[in-house]
């Protein structure tokens, strides 16, 4: 067991400096332009592409640019920002982790819940007008655009029944945080929350489905049938208990994401400040060392993520307790 | 206590309707060990499936009769079938290691059965589950409650399936080829254990192979199966000491001989069993047989006079 | 037992016309195929009615009047909220070929730029798609059949590209090449080109391909045929062409259509935050976010390119799902990270 976590800290090290080089070569060594030029933004002037090439280390071999790289991002902290002079950008990322962390959250919770629960209906009733329908739902979710689906859904709370009993009570775009009023956080999130949630509702309900009803032509369902369990127990607690080990596996990499900035569409269309919404910003101002940043410390959650997910796969699943 | 009458079980496919059993009639007394043999695709294992209830396929069709201690299971309700499995009947499978859900321990799914056919405490069910275990002789049961199957080796997984499957005492068993993924010690070890209890729990056995030797050992009666229909019917001692149809003659000169001189080559059937589609019109083993003449052309009948063959040269 | 049956009922037809009969008897993926052609063909037809409606849906025209019901209507409009300062565009006046949809705040013509838009974004998804299974194919098939030291480093390499969320990865790229574009060698790419987008976002899904593609050539490596092949000194060029590329083939297939509603929705979600396709070009996602700031106003200019997108990528999806019942009814293909 011992052995297995250390393999598995090892790979996560591994995956870790991965990203982190990857980065680095896509940032400072794709062919094409002077780095000190993408890093200093804009018709910066030759000075302030003078002083990018001394601190980034332009001048020096690449794992030294690399190494001062990393410092600058893990260590000291100071890397700022060129188009907003002096802005450093570890503080900010770190001000705008607890926004995205709120969204992601919140709509995984609604996502675990909304999927376990239409994936395993459809998967009993196979084959039925009423599993059909939640397919086409699902992949009807799949389908749709997060950010548009944000802007309909921008369209019919903050518009066009704005002022009709359903939609009254949504405040308006932008986040507040839970130390202010609990109940404004909430009640700013809750659009967001169902936007994000749909599509992996969709995403998550199908593949769960396809996997209970392998799951259920697996000899150990004939087994209990054979047990003279009911088609309820067997679907619940032989079939869904062993789909939910490949669940959470796709479930700490989408979260990890997710958490990472992938949310950013769904930051972007409901003004939320978190990590994805910093990262937006710096896209538009051509804010390299911003997006830089953001990109590593998404890294480190989906690496995380997905350590998290290792702990639960061993609650999950007693064959890699005893490996 | 079993009778089954002109069982057919057929399977709507792109082809058409396919059948795979094709009136097959049999009967299970008490406990006795009925061993039923054939080459897969038979239809030995489709036919037992049905006995049970367990065939969920959408597309399958099942007619005829199958009769339970005077119970017609045939059309019964789910839920009066599902009170039957488990508890009257139980069965266990070819394959231990996919037999058992993987993430649960061997005690829980134990329990999981006493506990559905009877109202006792989870306590009392673990405890009846490690006396299951200890009598189906794995060590330390009170320890191998804990394990998950996958902690255990192929053989005591399937001592832990057949505890399972006696865990309510059920008057018959349907054991579905239960030492054919095993190693031949263990095979030895498992038949042994059948046989023990079988005669401690007084349950009436089915049990399937397509192994002959496995059939001498602890079959009392013998029904050979070929492409869904039954061929050749009797007590172990008739079918081994003079075997009436060609196939079951063919099967038996398959096996090698114990005592006497080695044979130079062993006999084997010429051809293949015929797959469900392609089944030969009339006797489906003439195709394959040595002694087919013109009367093969049609279905032959199975006499019915204790040992029974489906062969025109037995009964013309 | 009933696997058995079925098995050997399928042996009668080759396996593709078997495929093909039961994708031709699947109602639902002949209706997809069917309505995913007609969207394409319509956007295809976008200088046709350009022309045809005299309408230029790349150029801004701020003052131009149209003739609606008799009356001559200015395009933009004066403002009449607030300060008053600023134009509203005409919104949708549902007759073909005089805004059908309205215009967008430049005064252009939606349902031109629509049409054109369409035309992008299907290249767009399409090229990537391509790339994609490309690269995929060969860095499976190399890792997979090769193994060793091969597989190790493209393993590893697929392993990072993975664990990389796709947006990020693609944010990245695309901030590093959209500004100075790329010469890599003789190959040089603006950064306005719609190559950009393409090769971008064919980079970032070549793990989900490749995996499975990996996993199924090594199976296959192993299986008695082909190492009965290799038994023979069959070289290894002909087995994988003739042995391992014919049966991964079935899974490129599958992807296809998956593929390209995968990467029709990146695109568009790079075009809304302005990294994809650039002005003056339109796709889908960029006629979004310029509706974006219409969109209380004149939705419309929003709404129809998202519904446009969500048409093709459902179509798209159904016909991927009906080809993968079609070539591979026992579900063996694993797709993407399920």
């Amino acid at each position: 067991m011992f052995l297995a976590i250390a393999q598995r800290l090892g790979q996560m090290l591994f995956v870790m400096l991965g990203i982190s080089i990857t980065v680095f070569l896509i940032f400072f060594a794709t062919p094409g332009a002077d780095p000190s030029a993408r890093i200093a933004g804009r018709n910066a002037s030759p000075e302030v592409l003078e002083a990018v090439r001394k601190s980034f280390g332009f001048d020096q071999p690449f794992y030294v640019q690399y190494l001062i790289m990393m410092k600058k991002i893990f260590i000291s902290g100071d890397l700022t920002s060129f188009v907003n002079r002096g802005w450093k950008v570890v503080p900010a990322i770190l001000d705008a982790i607890p926004v995205t962390l709120s969204l992601v959250i919140g709509a995984a919770v609604l996502w675990v819940i909304f999927a376990i629960i239409i994936g395993t209906v459809a998967a009993a009733t196979r084959g039925s007008w009423l599993d059909k329908a939640l397919m086409i739902m699902g992949l009807i979710g799949i389908s749709m655009p997060v950010y548009w689906l944000g802007e309909v859904m921008n369209l019919i709370t903050q518009s066009r029944f704005k002022d009709t009993w359903m939609f009254s009570w949504v405040p308006p775009l932008g986040y507040k945080n839970f130390s202010d009023s609990p109940k404004a956080w909430f009640l700013t999130l809750i659009i967001p929350w169902i936007t994000l949630a749909i599509l992996y509702i969709g995403l998550y309900a199908r593949v769960l489905r396809a996997n209970l009803i392998e799951a259920m032509q697996e000899d150990y369902v004939r087994t209990a049938r054979a047990k003279g369990l009911s088609e309820t127990r067997i679907l619940l607690r032989h079939a869904l208990r062993t789909s939910l080990i490949s669940f959470i596996t796709l479930f700490g990499l989408d979260f990890g994401a997710l958490v990472g900035g992938a949310a950013l569409l769904t930051e972007v269309v409901f003004d939320l400040h978190g990590v994805g919404k910093l990262t937006y910003e710096a896209l538009l101002t051509l804010d390299l060392p911003v997006i830089m940043a953001t990109v590593l410390y998404a890294s480190i959650f989906v690496v995380l993520a997905n350590a998290l997910v290792d702990v639960i796969y061993i609650f999950l699943d007693p064959r890699v307790r005893t490996v | 206590m079993l009778e089954v009458r002109d069982l057919k079980v057929s399977f709507r496919t792109e082809q058409g309707l396919v059948q795979a059993i094709d009136g097959v009639s049999f009967s299970v007394a008490e406990g006795e060990i009925l061993g039923v043999v054939g080459e897969s695709g038979s239809g030995k294992t489709v036919s037992l499936l049905a006995v049970m209830g367990l065939i969920t396929d959408p597309n399958a069709l099942i007619e005829g009769s199958i009769k339970y201690k005077g119970r017609e299971l045939v059309g019964l309700n789910a839920k009066e079938m599902r009170q039957l499995r488990g508890r009257e009947i139980a069965m266990i499978f070819q394959d231990p290691m996919t037999a058992l859900t993987p993430v649960y321990t061997i005690g829980w799914q134990i329990a999981e059965q006493i506990r559905a056919h009877n109202k006792i405490s989870a306590k009392a069910a673990e405890l009846r589950a490690i006396e299951l275990l200890a009598e189906v002789n794995i060590p330390n049961p009170a320890e191998a409650i804990h394990r998950y199957p996958h902690q255990l080796s192929g053989g005591m997984r399937q001592r832990a399936v057949i505890a399972m499957a006696l865990s309510c005492n059920p008057s018959l068993l349907v054991a579905d080829e239960p030492t054919t993924a095993l190693d031949v010690t263990v095979q030895a070890q498992i038949l042994d254990l059948v046989r023990k209890l079988q005669r401690n729990h007084k349950s009436a056995v089915v049990f399937i192979t397509h192994d002959m030797g496995v059939i001498a050992e602890i079959a009392s009666r013998v029904m050979v199966m070929y492409a869904g229909r039954i061929v050749e019917r009797g007590s172990q001692s008739q079918l081994f000491s003079s075997p009436l149809h060609p196939y079951t003659k063919a099967l038996l000169d398959s096996i090698p001989p114990l005592e006497g001189p080695k044979p130079h080559r062993l006999k084997s059937i010429p051809g293949a069993p015929p797959t469900l589609l392609n089944r030969p019109a009339g006797c489906a083993f003439a195709p394959r047989c040595v002694n087919r003449f013109e009367a093969c052309i049609n279905t032959p009948a199975l006499t019915a006079n204790g040992h029974d063959a489906a062969c025109f040269r037995v009964n013309p | 037992m009933v696997d058995v049956v079925l098995n050997t009922v399928r042996k009668s037809r080759g396996p593709w016309a078997t495929a093909m009969a039961r994708l031709w008897r699947d109602r639902t993926a002949m209706a997809a195929l069917f309505m995913f052609l007609m969207i394409l063909v319509l956007c295809l037809l976008a200088p046709v009615y350009a022309s045809w409606a005299h309408m230029q849906p790349f150029k801004s025209t701020l003052d131009a009047t149209i003739t609606l019901n008799g009356q001559t209507v200015n395009v933009m409009e004066q403002s009449t909220e607030g300060l008053g300062l600023g134009y509203n565009p005409i919104g949708p006046t549902w007759q073909l070929g005089n805004y059908f949809l309205g215009a967008d705040n430049q005064g252009r013509d939606v349902m031109s730029r629509l049409l054109y838009g369409g035309i992008n974004s299907f290249l767009i998804a399409g090229a990537a798609t391509l790339f994609t299974l490309f690269f995929a194919t060969v860095m499976g098939l190399a890792a997979g059949f090769f193994g060793g030291f091969i597989d190790t480093v493209l393993s590893r390499v697929l392993d990072i590209l993975w664990a990389f969320p796709i947006y990020l990865l693609a944010i990245s790229l695309s901030i590093v090449l959209i500004a100075h574009g790329i010469s890599l060698g003789p190959i040089t790419i603006e950064s306005g080109s719609l190559w950009l987008p393409i090769f971008i976002i064919g980079i970032v899904y070549i793990p989900y391909v490749a995996r499975p593609i990996r996993g199924q050539v090594l199976s296959l490596r192993e299986s008695e045929f082909v190492l009965a092949a290799i038994g023979l000194g069959v070289p290894s060029h002909r087995i994988l062409f003739r042995d391992i590329l014919p049966n991964v083939s079935t899974t490129l297939i599958v992807f296809v259509p998956l593929m390209m509603a995968l990467n029709m929705l990146t695109e568009s979600a790079l075009s809304f935050l302005s990294i994809g396709v650039q002005a003056p070009d339109a796709s889908w996602g960029t006629i979004i976010q310029d509706g974006q700031g219409l969109l209380y106003s004149r939705p419309l200019v929003a709404l129809a390119p998202g519904l446009a997108i969500v048409l093709s990528v459902l179509t798209l999806n159904v016909l991927g799902d009906g080809l993968r019942d079609a070539l591979d009814p026992r579900s063996k293909i694993k797709l993407g990270r399920g």
